[in-house]
């Protein structure tokens, strides 16, 4: 297994998790996200094909009020 | 003219080559309900507003009504990248933002203090540039200040939101002599006062200065009645954008009879 951080909170999943299986995993599923790792922007077209490495730090976030 | 002709708001305010007829772009946070929202969004008149990204639990769906009342209100987005420090996490929320919202206007906010939430001038420059080369659209929340400003155009941004004052603190126009500088010196970039404001009256008076629109949040969502307050600055910016256009009368030292003095009775030569 490795570690990775999703929005600060340590996560433990299988070697080369592909971002689209893990963000199902997580609940995210159907949700209007957009995501950055190790705050590199991930565009939504590569979640696919993104697999995920050992002490990634992983930004999702979704739309809230704002001024 | 007509009486029709006078009162409808004139469709001129450009931004990034899109016409808007209100100049008051208003914000969607704070407010103690996502109804509240909705309607301050309507009675405001506005036709863009400001939103942001936030990390948020799966589970937690308390956005979801805030962002379909949003949608729903047919407004122009203008995502911002609030609370960043640095170049790299506004230019990454900004691509974040982008994809999220579909648009490719950002309200760039570089958060250069915690105490003040001031601007880093430096770091927004910089971001401005990289994001316009990405192909942003970029509306930079920035200082007063008259360099800062230059550069921000000499970069691409082709609109300027230089703060009234602080984010919230509701102060009004801090620096009327860096303002009116401001905006004799950059005539034909529009300029939107964005942040500071409390109260109708100064946002009115920011209008008569000249500037082209005004952005706020708190003053509307903090109010009493945010939809009564919304329709109170929508009021007051077409007030002081007409009171602009009108031509304000020049300021004198010394009284001056409104009321002809010729003719004047009870007045007998001794």
């Amino acid at each position: 297994m490795i570690q990775v951080s999703v929005n600060n909170e340590i996560k433990s999943i299988a070697p080369a998790t592909r971002l689209s299986d893990a963000l199902q995993d997580w609940g995210y599923g159907d949700s209007k996200i957009a995501v950055a790792i190790n705050q590199e922007f991930v565009p939504r077209s590569s979640y696919v094909e993104r697999a995920l490495s050992n002490n990634d730090q992983i930004d999702i976030v979704r739309p809230v009020g704002g001024g | 003219m007509s009486h029709a002709t006078s009162t409808t708001p004139a469709r001129d305010f450009t931004l990034y080559g899109e016409t808007f007829s209100s100049r008051f772009l208003l914000g969607t946070a704070l407010y103690s309900s996502p109804q509240l929202m909705r309607d301050s969004i309507t009675q405001s008149r506005c036709e863009i507003v400001t939103l942001g990204l936030r990390r948020q639990n799966p589970a937690n769906r308390d956005g979801d009504a805030i962002w379909r009342y949003i949608q729903e209100s047919g407004c122009r987005l203008l995502p911002n990248t609030a609370g960043c420090k640095s170049v790299k996490e506004a230019v990454t929320l900004a691509e974040m933002s982008r994809e999220i919202f579909n648009t490719d206007w950002i309200k760039l906010e570089v958060v250069g203090d915690d105490y003040n939430l001031q601007p880093d001038p430096f770091g927004l420059v910089e971001a401005s540039e990289i994001l316009i080369k990405k192909g942003f659209k970029v509306l930079p929340y920035c200082t007063d200040d008259l360099i800062l400003c230059k550069r921000l155009v000499d970069v691409g941004c082709e609109v300027l939101m230089p703060w009234g004052a602080p984010i919230g603190t509701g102060q009004g126009l801090l620096n009327r002599y860096s303002l009116r500088s401001l905006r004799e010196r950059i005539k034909d970039v529009p300029m939107i006062i964005d942040a500071g404001l409390g109260a109708p009256s100064q946002a009115a008076e920011a209008m008569e200065m000249g500037f082209d629109g005004i952005l706020l949040n708190t003053a509307v969502a903090k109010a009493h009645n945010p939809p009564l307050m919304a329709e109170a600055f929508a009021d007051a910016i077409d007030a002081g954008r007409k009171a602009f256009k009108a031509g304000l009368m020049q300021k004198r030292q010394t009284a001056s009879p409104s009321t002809p003095t010729v003719g004047q009775p009870f007045w007998h030569q001794q």
